[in-house]
């Protein structure tokens, strides 16, 4: 009977919300339980660089691969960002024609979808091309690439958003496209904080685009092109070590690394509930 | 507001400045990409020449120190983990976005949709160290338990449990969105004549909404593809054919990391690796691209 | 056939707490006439008509108190299963919506829902609706093309077609001509005057002229309360309330 079905329906809508919403949970309470417990131990690991004889069980910390993350990761922030503000621009209708838009927005469909991987990489190949070993400028442009499509989609969105009319008064007032565009600046800005945390959230907690061109470095980053390395690749290298102590520092590192990207993704709604229409999607 | 001419010619120069430097930036960043997909392919030529491509898609011995690259393990196992994962979250997917569509009052329908969002969120090196600590150990337990299997917990199954935790919330939210997109009167118009909730979902929702859904399942299969390290820290990375759920495996993305660290030293192995990546990029980018043209053209047909 | 006992709806939202959109209507709904509900727009025409087949209860912060009678059965009472009632009170709606299905489909979709009826029986249903509605003989040779190819004119015929398909005793017609043409409007009204002896038909609408044409029974509503209701040929010739008179000369609304 139908009214069976519904019953039955709504019983296996209710547990497979359920099954969600407890997987979140089951991420959240792992790693806090576990990782939690040697952060408060010892929070002195988060601020040190490992010791010589780390990876055996030795002292030290992450220190270093938080350094090397924020290395990396911030000026692929900034890197992308400018980018992303300007190829979102010109996608607006009122600076490229239709079909030249539509085909930018594919190829960031198709750099949006890419696996980080295949960023790390191409990265790589440069670098041996070039007889290099693993830099942090290598690392910081396989970033860029994978935050770029994440920034230009939410700029695009938040100035695809900006109350049409405003447009129209300016540009009847006799502005130039980029004076028009100061005006809009101010309703796209929330939107374009927004899109640079989530990024810079992003590029902070990826590890497959930067494990190759950082190699095994466990000392703090020197310059451009010392190697460094991330923190979410030292989470994979220790997570399965022989050495508890080293698995240990592995889930703090989890800890750190997730509250941190919480965070960011936590302001980042907060600032996108600023803007007056929809929310930004994952895809379209 | 009458602006002096000289003004104006340099207020109009800084505009074809402006729009100039916009378009030269988007073109300099197709251009890097495009180069480092011409880079993949002319680092694979090494090891597609010198062995023939059936050979390295269907052979399974991997054994790069004697020069035997089988890459059909990985592509299986790719596959494998991939399905299977996505036979998992498409059914649990679907309905919590019908349930929060449909059932859930409205604003708690939304906070939900936000919170199911926070997953999307986590690094996947977080998915991997969670699903080692507390899924790798149970597998083991269960799988000796109820079918006397000896298993470290490090297999296909633990990797296709994980991914499908990774997809949940991009299949979700975009099925939401699709759903919510419907006009209200569809809803009264089935209700109106007597069907109950669950039948207007299956009837008419659910065929309404298709283009997006099936549209939201392409998007997921394709980050699934691309998934790396969650996959290699569960997976067992072990080159060979799997004989069951329960054995290790391995997919190219994890094969890509777990076998860096020995062979990037020899040029025929580096080309391997930029092999694998190379077949990666064009499964998944094929996958992403059909996930909007299929969007589209259903859109026509479907006239939804 | 139709009685209302002191209803009253109330809106809960974020916003406004408790505004009350329909202020204690009592009345009496004759059966197999054409009862037309009349008034500006916003003034709680529409959450009357759907206080009828309960659509209301597919929101959230609705609060309805009062009783609604079909047929001597209070359809608020617990008991009633929601499906059945609807069926037997069918809702059209302003805009005419195709379900995403072929013609056919979309007339014999109430029909499958409720089960235990043949293949045979279907297709004799499904004709005999679009017969009445006067919808046979331009879409007999593609009854399975989507019925999202039809004009809006022919899409609401459709939907009446769709709703009588399943055998209800009332229509609720939710100005049903508002999005069509002239020509097509005036197609829709005759197919009522042509039905109207088969079902309780409500009609909501806005505009006067309809109003004297359709009516057999009028209501006048006004912010949410009843003003008048009567005969329509009383009520046109004499109204008895000020505000009446006023709406119907043009002045207010």
């Amino acid at each position: 009977m139908k009214y069976l079905e519904e019953k039955v329906m709504q019983f296996l809508m209710i547990g497979s919300t359920l099954v969600i919403v407890g997987s979140l949970f089951f991420i959240f309470i792992v790693t806090l339980y576990r990782g939690g417990g040697t952060i408060i131990r010892q929070p002195g690991i988060i601020l040190a660089a490992p010791g010589p004889r780390y990876l055996l069980g030795g002292g030290g910390g992450f220190g270093h691969a938080i350094l090397g993350s924020l290395a990396m990761a911030i000026p692929a922030t900034l890197l992308s960002s400018l980018l992303a503000i300007l190829i979102a621009v010109y996608l607006q209708p009122d600076y490229s024609p239709p079909r030249v838009s539509g085909m930018i927005r594919s190829f960031l469909d198709i750099l949006w979808g890419t696996p980080s991987i295949v960023y790390g990489i191409f990265v790589l190949t440069v670098l041996v091309f070039f007889h290099q070993r693993g830099s942090v400028m290598a690392g910081i442009i396989a970033l860029t690439f994978l935050e770029l499509p994440i920034i230009t989609r939410y700029i695009d969105e938040s100035l695809t958003a900006a109350p049409r009319d405003l447009k129209e008064i300016a540009y009847s007032m006799g502005l130039t496209r980029l004076e028009v565009f100061r005006i809009l600046l101010k309703y796209s800005a929330s939107g374009l904080v927004a899109g640079i945390l989530i990024g810079l959230g992003r590029a902070l907690g990826d590890a497959a685009s930067v494990i190759f061109t950082t190699g095994t470095a466990s000392t703090i980053p020197k310059g451009l092109f010392s190697s460094a390395t991330a923190l979410p690749v030292i989470i994979f290298q220790q997570a399965n070590s022989f050495y508890p102590s080293v698995r240990d520092h592995a889930y703090a590192a989890g800890v750190f690394l997730i509250t941190l990207i919480l965070a960011l993704n936590l302001f980042s709604r907060f600032l996108q509930q600023k803007i007056s229409r929809y929310r930004i999607q994952e895809s379209k | 507001m009458i602006i002096p001419p000289d003004r104006l010619g340099r207020r109009l120069a800084k505009d074809r400045l402006g729009v100039n430097i916009m378009a030269g930036a988007t073109l300099l960043v197709f251009l890097a990409f495009l180069s480092f997909v011409v880079l993949l392919i002319v680092k694979s030529r090494l090891i597609v020449f010198r062995y023939s491509l059936p050979e390295l898609l269907l052979s399974s011995r991997w054994d790069p120190v004697n020069h035997t690259f089988g890459f059909f393990p990985s592509i299986l196992g790719t596959f494998i983990v991939t399905l299977l994962s996505m036979a998992i979250a498409i059914p649990v997917s679907l309905l919590t976005a019908i349930y929060i569509s449909e059932y859930l009052p409205k604003r708690t329908g939304k906070y939900l949709s936000s919170f199911i969002d926070v997953l999307a969120g986590i690094p996947s090196v977080v998915f991997g160290l969670c699903m080692l600590l507390v899924f790798v150990p149970l597998v083991a337990e269960l799988a000796q338990r109820w079918f006397g299997i000896e298993t470290t917990g490090m297999c296909i199954l633990t990797a296709a449990i994980t991914l499908s935790i990774m997809v949940f919330p991009i299949i979700v939210s975009l099925a939401v969105e699709s759903l919510q997109a419907l006009p209200r009167e569809m809803r009264e118009t089935s209700l109106s004549l007597g069907s109950t909730r669950w039948q207007m979902v299956k009837k008419v929702l659910l065929k309404g909404a298709g283009p997006g859904i099936i549209s939201a399942i392409l998007l997921g299969f394709g980050r699934a593809l691309g998934e790396t390290m969650a996959v290699a820290m569960v997976i067992g990375s072990r080159n060979t054919l799997p004989d069951s759920l329960f054995s290790a495996g391995q997919t190219l993305p994890s094969l890509i990391v777990s076998s860096f660290g020995e062979m990037m030293s020899v040029p025929e192995d580096q080309s391997a690796l930029v092999f694998v990546a190379l077949v990666l990029f064009l499964l998944v980018t094929v996958t992403n691209v059909s996930a909007k043209t299929v969007n589209n053209r259903l859109r026509k047909k479907w006239r939804y | 056939m139709i009685k209302t006992r002191n209803l009253n709806i109330e809106y809960h939202s974020r916003s406004k707490n408790g505004v009350l959109a329909l202020k204690n209507i009592s009345l009496d709904i004759p059966k197999n006439k054409i009862t037309v509900i009349m008034g500006p727009s916003g003034c709680g025409k529409t959450t009357f008509l759907k206080s009828l087949n309960r659509l209301h209860s597919i929101n959230n912060g609705v609060k309805v108190t009062g009783r609604v009678l079909i047929g001597d059965e209070d359809i608020y009472h617990p008991r009633h299963l929601l499906p059945e009632l609807r069926r037997k009170v069918g809702l059209i709606s302003q805009k005419p919506v195709p379900l995403p299905a072929s013609i056919f489909e979309n007339v014999a979709y109430g029909l499958r829902i409720h089960n235990h009826i043949s293949r045979k029986e279907i297709q004799k249903t499904v004709q005999e609706s679009l017969q009445r509605t006067h919808l046979w003989e331009e879409v007999k040779s593609r009854l399975d093309e989507p019925a999202a190819d039809l004009s809006l004119g022919q899409l609401q015929r459709l939907s009446i077609a769709r709703a009588i398909a399943v055998n209800p005793r009332v229509l609720l017609c939710d100005e049903i001509t508002s999005a069509l043409d002239p020509i097509s409007s005036e197609k829709v009204e005759h197919l009522l005057l042509s039905i109207k002896e088969d079902y309780t038909i409500v009609l909501v609408s806005h505009i006067l002229r309809q109003v004297k044409r359709l009516a057999d029974y009028v209501i006048f509503m006004f912010f949410g309360e009843v003003v008048e209701h009567g005969e329509a040929r009383q009520m046109f010739d004499s109204p008895q309330n000020q505000v009446t008179r006023e709406y119907i000369k043009g002045a207010i609304g």
